[in-house]
């Protein structure tokens, strides 16, 4: 479509001048012509819908294979075609095409709301959970194939198995030797280190960034953005106290750990649940830093 | 064929806690399950856990408000289980690392639900029940047990003595979805049944998409009888367009309902004029209703729940979660404008009739969880009360099937205690349709009466059946397809067993179960691959939903009062001299069996007696 507002953000290089007045000023003009900008693209996504609305369709292109059955050995794209209602997802779209025109077609689903983790695919070439993404977000036709570099099982469904065996490999669980003792008495904990793990503890282990990290395609032991920021989660907990928090900058440390991670971002970019994990990935690589000269 | 002490279907909330009770009891113990641990629905939770855990707070106050939030259905010895036990468990949690949202002095915070006269709802965000799930996940991959995951449970190996009283549970049948085998696990001490919520079997629900009753069809298929069903809890807050829940916790911090005039209907007309929107769900729920019935509802199908005035700050701090799921699955930015919502499905009070230790009438087989009715909800639950329902008698079915001693229950099960013949008529034969090919194939241990078999022999011929039954649909490839039968039955019951239920309704729900029966004889499975058949899979809890939402009818049709979440146009009183008891329902080879049992209102150290319900 052309008919985009051109983009007019300023580039970097204005953002690090110094502060002037009209300067301020040109930075609320800018907001302001920014929120213009957000409205008409409101607009027009409504009338995209309405739109869509009209033709009724969507047209889903969805990788299909079987290694049992003749004629899915090979891989291949299917082709539905949905009715299209306002506020329809991918996976409502999925389970249209399954329910309605073909039984065998397979993909892991439950939740429905952005919380088990199981359908995390490759849409329109992106790493996304299906029960989240609008269709209407989406160009025609809608590409969908299972996670990359994860085996394929069937049609949408590949093997977690390696998924899992990572994340299982961080001592995922946590470890104190500082209980209280009164036996309903709990360990107490600030609401400023709560706050610090808490994006931490988001994750649904969809494993959307692990499938979108290049390093973890070429290096098959990396941990991978997933195990670490669950070794994140245990490190930065206060209560599990200085001993152990070495003991998993350890295991962290090691060759597939975090300085194998290049900082490119893509495992933050797709995660559903806004996990800042190249930034968590970072700050281990901090503390590692800090931890070995301790010791020297 | 596997073999395991203990073996725990199920790992949501209920299955994980049980299966690290029995493990710490020393049992060798292993889990199966149809999705992975961390996939199962106690992930949805998001309001909170209760437990009496502060000064000023105690076991029995949450005891009371639970027997008067079951409208007196519960019973006594459970609740007061529940209510002991859970703090206890909760601190357990926390020592756990369970990631709580705290107080500024660093202990866990607590806060107000509907029905508490204490704010007892311990929670973290509004994502408790996420963090609860994998702070037990985590437990178990600390532990080493074993976990054969996205595998399907078909069937229980049950021996076939006359009266299920005199029966015995000696394993399962597990079906490996990812090759499609099919094996026998045999359990040397107990099988224990933690597989959730029917929520499938209505049309609208807060539930997952897996929540199809598996474990609940299974043991009412191998006798055990099936309690209370008619008691479901519609919630009252949940997305018009999906059924995804919009948590209490919301009202609980000060968010309010307003119909389509603006109007605070929950207190200007009544409906619970000191506790607004923080009355009992049931009671909000048919507020709700009543508006939109009344023309004051929004597009003739919701109301506005509002939480804008308790600002950003506080709304992050905990409710965080809420805004994610407004604009994700309603469009909705619930920092700017009211949420729409509506009642939803969400949870069964009733399910497999156990005591309070879980175990069943059937020797060696427990439940626990949603799918189990000890009963602790009686015909209303409180919000907050399954995710400590869930730690509590998963634990103690996990140690007692384990071997500890938890002392002798309280409760009977079975026609053990006092029981009394119940009948209704119906317009359709309920229970299976003759000829039947599941009634040979399926669950039906009664059929052939004594065996003989010794406990490896039931697993195996348990396994037999299951593979024919699954050979018989592989085999009708053109078959109907289930997908159809499952919405037609979906739909009625959204239609007539809803929050309002009336008898011409409940009878045409029954008809259209028994034509759903009638479809599912030619059902068939057109996809013929082994590998990760979910053709096959659904094709099977289609039968089991079909089942659940018969036993949902039939108590409906027989209760002939107004309790807690079950409201009939033709009666419109609680009736304590004639209803005082549970509904059972056993399948009895395929004629089901209605009965009642009384309610035990006798507590530790007095009688809860029934008052009128107020809030
Ligand atoms: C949206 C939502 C919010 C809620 N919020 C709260 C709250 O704030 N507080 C509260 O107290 N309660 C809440 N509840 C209720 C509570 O969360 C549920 O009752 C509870 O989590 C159910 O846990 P469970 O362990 O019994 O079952 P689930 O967590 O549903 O687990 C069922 C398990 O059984 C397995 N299974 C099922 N069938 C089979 C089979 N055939 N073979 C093998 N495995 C099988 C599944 O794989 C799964 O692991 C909420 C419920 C919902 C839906
Ligand atoms: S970190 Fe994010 S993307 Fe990765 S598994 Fe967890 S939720 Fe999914
Ligand atoms: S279906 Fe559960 S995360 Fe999408």
């Amino acid at each position: 479509m052309s008919t985009q507002v051109p983009d007019q953000t300023d580039d970097e290089s204005s953002a690090s001048e110094a502060e002037t007045a009209p300067a301020a000023q040109q930075r609320r003009m800018e907001k302001k012509r920014q929120r213009a900008a957000e409205a008409e693209e409101t607009r027009q996504t409504e009338e995209a819908e309405a739109a869509l609305a009209e033709t009724e369709t969507y047209h889903l292109k969805v990788f299909r294979y079987d290694p049992e059955i003749e004629g899915k050995k090979e891989p291949r794209f299917d082709d539905f075609h949905v009715p299209y209602h306002k506020g329809m997802t991918v996976l409502d779209a999925l389970m249209y095409a399954r329910d309605t025109y073909d039984s065998s077609l397979t993909f892991r689903h439950s939740c429905r709301q952005a919380i088990c983790g199981s359908d995390a695919m490759f849409v329109n070439g992106r790493q996304r959970l299906c029960c989240k993404t609008q269709l209407s977000d989406l160009e025609e036709p809608v590409r969908i194939e299972p996670l990359p570099h994860q085996e394929v099982v069937k049609d949408l469904v590949v093997d977690m198995e390696h998924f899992y065996d990572q994340m299982e490999a961080v001592e995922p669980y946590f470890q104190t030797n500082d209980l209280p003792e009164g036996e309903l008495e709990e360990q107490r904990q600030s609401r400023e280190n709560r706050e610090k793990v808490k994006m931490s503890t988001r994750c649904i282990w969809c494993g959307a960034c692990m499938s979108s990290c290049n390093i973890a395609a070429g290096d098959n032991q990396y941990l991978g953005p997933a195990a670490i920021n669950k070794a994140y989660r245990f490190t930065m907990d206060e209560r599990e106290g200085e001993d152990m928090k070495q003991h998993r900058l350890e295991i962290l440390e090691q060759e597939h750990g975090v300085w194998r991670c290049q900082t490119q971002f893509s495992c933050t970019n797709v995660c559903p649940k806004d996990i800042p994990l190249t930034e968590h990935i970072q700050e281990l690589k901090r503390e590692a830093v800090k931890s070995n000269l301790k010791f020297w | 064929m596997y073999e395991h002490d203990v073996i725990v279907v199920g790992a949501g909330g209920a299955g994980l806690r049980a299966a690290i009770a029995a493990q710490e009891e020393g049992a060798d113990v292993a889990i199966v399950s149809k999705l992975h641990p961390v996939r199962s629905h106690t992930g949805a939770a998001e309001g909170g856990i209760n437990a009496a855990l502060r000064e000023g707070d105690s076991w029995q106050d949450h005891a009371y408000d639970t027997m008067k939030g079951s409208d007196y259905l519960g019973d006594a010895p459970a609740i007061e289980t529940l209510a002991q036990d859970s703090p206890e468990e909760v601190i357990q949690l926390e020592h756990w690392g369970m990631a709580f949202s705290r107080e500024e002095d660093g202990r866990v915070s607590q806060r107000p639900f509907g029905g508490l006269s204490f704010p007892r709802t311990t929670y973290a965000g509004a994502e408790t029940g996420h963090q609860l799930l994998h702070t037990m996940y985590e437990q178990l991959v600390k532990r080493g047990i074993e976990v054969y995951d996205e595998w399907y449970v078909l069937d229980l190996a049950v021996s076939d003595e006359d009266a299920p009283e005199d029966r015995s549970c000696h394993g399962v049948v597990g079906y490996d979805i990812q090759s499609g085998n099919i094996e026998g696990f045999r359990a040397r001490d107990g099988v224990i049944l933690a597989t959730g919520g029917p929520g499938q079997v209505y049309d609208h629900t807060t539930n997952a998409v897996s929540n199809t009753g598996d474990g609940v069809a299974m043991a009412y298929r191998a006798g055990v009888p099936m309690e209370d069903m008619e008691f479901i809890q519609f919630h009252p807050t949940t997305l018009p367009s999906t059924g995804v829940l919009i948590s209490e916790g919301v009202r609980g911090e000060g968010g309010i309902l307003y119909n389509g005039e603006g109007e605070r209907f929950m207190f200007e007309y009544g409906y619970a004029s000191n506790d607004g929107e923080l009355a009992s769900r049931d009671v909000v729920a048919r507020a709700e209703l009543s508006e939109v019935n009344a023309g004051r509802g929004i597009e003739d199908e919701y109301v506005h729940l509002d939480m804008r005035h308790l600002g950003e700050e506080r709304i992050i701090d905990r409710l965080e979660n809420i805004l994610h799921l407004a604009e994700d699955f309603e469009g909705v930015d619930a920092l700017e404008e009211p949420m729409p919502v509506k009642p939803g499905q969400h949870y069964a009070m009733g399910g497999i009739e156990t005591d309070e230790n879980g175990e069943t009438c059937v020797a060696g087989l427990y439940a626990a969880g949603e799918c189990a009715c000890a009963s602790v909800h009686g015909s209303n639950r409180l919000g907050g009360n399954a995710l400590p329902e869930l730690i509590v008698f998963g634990a103690r079915a996990g140690s007692h099937a384990a071997g500890r001693d938890l002392g002798e229950a309280e409760i009977p099960t079975g026609k053990r205690g006092e029981w009394e013949a119940g009948d209704v008529e119906t317009p359709v034969e309920p229970g299976a349709v003759e000829p039947e090919v599941e009634a040979d194939t399926s669950g039906d241990a009664v059929a052939d009466g004594g065996s003989g078999l010794d406990p490896d022999g039931f697993v195996e011929r348990a396994a037999e059946r299951a593979t024919e039954r699954v050979e018989a649909l592989l085999a009708n490839e053109d078959g109907r397809n289930h997908a159809e039968i499952r919405a037609d039955v979906q739909q009625s019951m959204t239609e007539n067993v809803n929050v309002f239920r009336e008898k011409a309704g409940l009878e045409q729900a029954l008809r259209d179960i028994r034509a759903a029966r009638e479809a599912y004889r030619d059902v068939g499975v057109a996809d013929q691959s082994r590998t990760f058949n979910t053709d096959l899979l659904q094709t099977i809890e289609t039968r089991n939903i079909i089942d659940l939402a018969e036993a949902i009818t039939l108590g409906a049709l027989v209760r002939k009062e107004f309790r807690g979440a079950h409201w009939r146009k033709e009666h419109q009183e609680r009736d304590d001299e004639n209803w005082l008891k549970h509904t059972l329902l056993s399948w009895n080879d395929g004629s089901p069996e209605l009965w009642f049992k009384p309610v035990l209102l006798e507590g530790e150290d007095k009688r809860y007696e029934p008052k009128i319900r107020s809030y």
